[in-house]
């Protein structure tokens, strides 16, 4: 059980064999046994970071969504005066960024992090405490982001921020930086987080579990995280470059002397291609555990299912020049690149058809997580397929800087991974608080959803193929804009009520589950088909009492249902009856830490101090350095603990198992 | 139950992941360092890439006699003239003295496996010696940097004058950050070393830093490479 991180450099306090002294360095303690709001702020458990994750990304979402609901009211009559073209472009700059920095990207971190260690049978994540910086540098670097809103505005370059438009001469307020050096600080957690899950995914598998014996889910977060490790570091150099151009002069994208402004297109896509499927294919992993659970049949072509997500990860690095058709890059890049994008609609096609043979003749049960899995299903077909047009260059030159685009784009990203996440939320929401959330108003919450989202963004297929551009502050009554310009603003709202039913249905099923007296929903409340369904709900802190022994796909499936001697899958126990009582006693978990945060909170400090004032960096440094080797000298917490062997634990347990075994 | 008895047992033999299990038999932080060092080679490949075409692009100008660019390393300065008849900022170069700095730097490599092995092997003073001799020949490639950057300096060379040297200086700066990180890196080993911290059982952590200080020996030889020896 590997619980006790060792930090990369130094491991003042790791578990050790006799010969090196055991004493911590200096006084730094770890909490004890902490309760409330420090609990939540020193936790390093990877469920909590996971509810926080997602809290914040809730959050953000509502200020990514705000943007875009003032931006529909903008554009619902033509020629409206609502908002002035320069607050309408950091409207439009911050809902972009926001949505895909700050929402989605952290909602797919909070289910990566509550559900693929339990789904691999792992106590915790590798290095439980990065795991915790993780969240916290993602949050304070989004709110550090957020608080160019009052300083000074917030960055107005669209959220890919073209150079040389994105240049002190065209942008001279401070927005920019706070998106450069936001965004860098964000993604400093970005980078740890994959590092953690990829070592935790590779190297914690419970006991049986090959590769090909995880779930689809979890390949889809192990792709999801090589695609960050190798993208982050090729947007923050192009974030540096540009601060380096703004912040000190430099002459990276300044035209004049003789720079290449497509640099930064092809660092920009180079990195934000990758990136939108590091968005959709967690969605896609959540998916492919909904729709076998819900139609009660294991996933169609389940090596398949992994090897199109590999493919797609590998080929998501060849096609991110076409983002740039139009940027005169010449016709033999364009031809390749149009090629590699038709290409890469093959693995993803692979994907749906799976989804749609797993639901055939299956046993579908229609609840609302799988009703928004099969929305995703639907949804993210029209965004494929409009997607594919996209890769016709002649086309393309017609709806590049469309409404056709932004139609497409959000009918993978909001269509697809929203209704993905949403899906999750309802699939899982038992395993986190163990209650399920309302059915009926999860329906009203679907339908609303679906009825807005398409009310939106169908319409503007047709507003795009007018010629309407994005990012246009407004149009005139004579282009013929009018009609379904409003209908889109109807469907926003619609859209935007729906999304809220997610918060509404929470806080509802929470109060009647409480009202009711908290009945316990049971370990297996979907009679499921992953182990995660063998634990109690919700998830004890140390989530296994003894490692699980895996012997299949859909390990938990298998020990509740056997072939008979006709060949008939017949129930020979329920979940309820194999699931493991949830006894923590002798399971050692890693001790909470204050260092996290300190290191979190440091470090946007640097970076207010490189955007105002050189002074600001020395206590931010400090804060940095201090939190760095506190983290380093604070007490393993292992001290009186060492060296226990992986079964160690709970010993009563594993004889107990190891004799219903035998 | 034999399966349990067995796993402790390999659980038991894994030295270096202090008893944990371990599905790929390396430690959890042996492989977080070689991600991390993936991620940083995109990171370079990234800052390689803008200085090939930062420096083409400059040439280029500076060979049709751009009056924007010609003037920027001073009125009339004699290494711009030498480039635009050289096609190339080989000129600006003083390649022995940087051939000897990148020797130092390789060498570093040498006694960093040496530090390893020492402490490995529980020869702590040995270790220390070496561990210092890394510090030491580390030290000195970034003493030779900053006279390099001093030198070009005076010559004319901006941060900000062209994109010879914005890209210039951010690409070995930011090598020359990275060699400063593993100098304070190997600076605490040598520490705890001397505390008595870092025995046999750590062997591990100092062979982390040496993953670490090898990498950025190895993105030190692609870019003396590229930038110094094909301009």
């Amino acid at each position: 059980m590997a619980l006790i991180e060792e930090p990369v450099a130094l491991p003042a306090g790791a578990p050790s064999a006799p010969s090196t002294v055991k004493k911590p360095l200096g006084a730094f303690t770890r909490p004890k046994n902490p309760t409330g709001v420090v609990d939540w702020l020193t936790t390093v458990d990877h469920k909590k970071i996971a509810i926080m994750y997602a809290t914040a990304a809730v959050l953000f979402l509502l200020i990514a969504g705000s943007a875009a609901l003032l931006m529909r009211l903008q554009l619902a009559v033509p020629n409206n005066t609502l908002l002035d073209g320069d607050t309408y472009n950091r409207i439009y700059t911050m809902h972009g960024t926001v949505g895909i920095f700050l929402v989605v990207m952290p909602i797919a971190s909070a289910f990566a992090n509550y559900v693929m260690p339990l789904h691999i049978g792992a106590r915790d994540v590798a290095f439980p405490r990065i795991n915790a910086f993780s969240f916290w540098i993602y949050f304070t670097g989004g709110i550090m982001l957020n608080t160019s809103w009052f300083l000074g505005g917030a960055p107005d370059g669209g959220w890919f921020n073209y150079a040389p438009n994105s240049g002190v001469a065209f942008s001279p307020s401070n927005g920019i930086d706070f998106w450069n050096i936001g965004l860098i600080i964000v993604g400093i957690g970005s980078l740890t987080g994959a590092i953690n899950l990829i070592v935790t995914v590779l190297n914690m598998r419970a006991p049986g579990m090959s590769l090909m014996k995880m779930s689809v889910f979890v390949w889809m977060i192990l792709v999801t995280q090589f695609l960050l490790l190798f993208a982050i570091p090729v947007i923050t150099a192009a974030q540096v470059l540009l601060s380096l151009d703004r912040l000190y002069g430099a002459n990276f994208f300044n035209v004049a002397q003789g720079a290449d402004p497509l640099l930064w297109q092809h660092l920009f896509w180079l990195f934000g291609h990758p990136e939108v499927y590091l968005m959709v294919l967690p969605a896609f992993g959540i998916v492919s555990e909904v729709i076998p659970a819900f139609a009660r049949k294991p996933i169609f072509g389940y090596s398949f299912m992994v090897f199109s997500g590999i493919a797609i990860g590998f080929m998501g690095w060849g096609v991110w020049a076409h983002h740039m058709f139009v940027s005169g890059m010449g016709p033999l890049s364009v031809s390749a690149f149009s090629m590699a994008t038709m290409f890469i609609a093959v693995p993803t096609g692979v994907k749906i058809l799976n989804w749609v043979a797993t639901l055939w003749g299956g046993r579908i049960v229609l609840n609302t997580a799988m009703l928004f899995a099969i929305g995703l299903v639907i949804q993210f077909t029209f965004g494929g397929v409009s997607g594919v047009s996209h890769a016709l260059a002649p086309a393309d030159t017609q709806q590049t800087d469309t409404y056709y685009i932004v139609a497409h784009f959000h009918y993978v990203l909001f269509g697809g991974a929203l209704f993905g996440f949403m899906a999750g939320f309802y699939f899982w929401w038992p395993k986190v608080f163990g209650h399920k959330l309302n059915e009926k108003l999860g329906k009203v919450h679907f339908w609303l959803m679906v009825v807005g989202f398409n009310a939106t963004f169908g319409p503007m297929h047709i507003l795009g193929l007018q010629g309407m551009a994005r990012r246009m502050q407004t149009y005139d009554a004579s282009m013929g804009f009018n009609r379904w310009n409003l209908v889109a603003t109807i469907g926003a709202f619609i859209l935007g009520i729906g999304t809220l039913f997610l918060v509404v249905n929470a806080i509802y099923s929470a109060i009647k589950w409480h009202q009711a007296g908290k009945p316990d929903v049971g370990p297996d409340p979907w009679d499921a088909r992953t182990i995660e369904w063998s634990i109690q709900s919700p998830a004890p802190a140390h989530n296994f009492d003894v490692d699980p022994q895996i012997t299949s796909v859909d390990d938990f499936w298998y020990r509740k249902y056997a072939e008979d001697e006709n060949g008939q899958l017949r129930q020979v126990a329920t979940g309820a009856e194999l699931a493991q009582p949830g006894n923590g006693e002798g399971v050692h978990l890693p001790a909470p830490s204050y260092w996290p945060l300190v290191l979190a909170i440091g470090i946007p400090i640097i970076g207010y101090g490189v955007i105002f004032s050189a002074w600001l960096t020395i206590p931010g440094l400090a804060v940095t350095v201090v939190a760095m080797y506190g983290w380093l000298m604070e007490p393993g917490d292992d001290l009186d603990d060492v060296h226990h062997g992986d079964d160690e634990h709970a010993p009563e347990l594993v004889a107990a198992t190891a004799e219903g075994t035998e | 139950m034999s399966d349990l008895a067995l796993n402790a047992e390999h659980v038991a033999d894994a030295h270096d992941d202090h008893g944990h299990h371990s599905s790929l038999g390396l430690s959890n932080a042996k492989l977080a360092m070689w991600l991390f060092l993936g991620s940083e080679c995109l990171l370079f490949g990234a800052l390689i890439s803008t200085y090939l075409l930062s420096v083409a692009n400059f040439i280029r100008e500076v060979v049709a006699g751009n009056p924007e660019v010609i003037d920027t390393m001073g009125v009339g300065s004699p290494i711009m003239a030498e480039i635009a008849e050289a096609h190339s900022v080989e000129p600006m170069f003083d390649i022995p003295f940087t051939s000897a700095s990148s020797f130092i730097l390789l060498m570093s490599s040498l006694t960093m496996v040496l530090a390893h092995k020492a402490v490995s092997e529980a020869r702590y003073r040995e270790s220390r010696i070496y561990l210092g001799a890394t510090l030491f020949l580390g030290a000195t490639f970034i003493a030779g940097q900053v006279y390099e950057f001093t030198a070009f300096y005076r010559e004319g060379l901006t941060y900000t004058g062209n994109l010879f040297g914005s890209a210039f200086y951010t690409l070995t700066g930011f090598h020359g950050v990275h060699v400063s990180v593993g100098l304070i890196m190997l600076g605490s080993l040598l520490y705890l070393s001397m505390r008595g911290r870092l025995q046999q059982d750590r062997a591990e952590t100092v062979e982390l830093v040496g993953l670490y200080w090898h990498f950025v020996d190895i993105v030190w030889v692609l870019i003396f490479t590229i930038v110094y020896l094909i301009p």
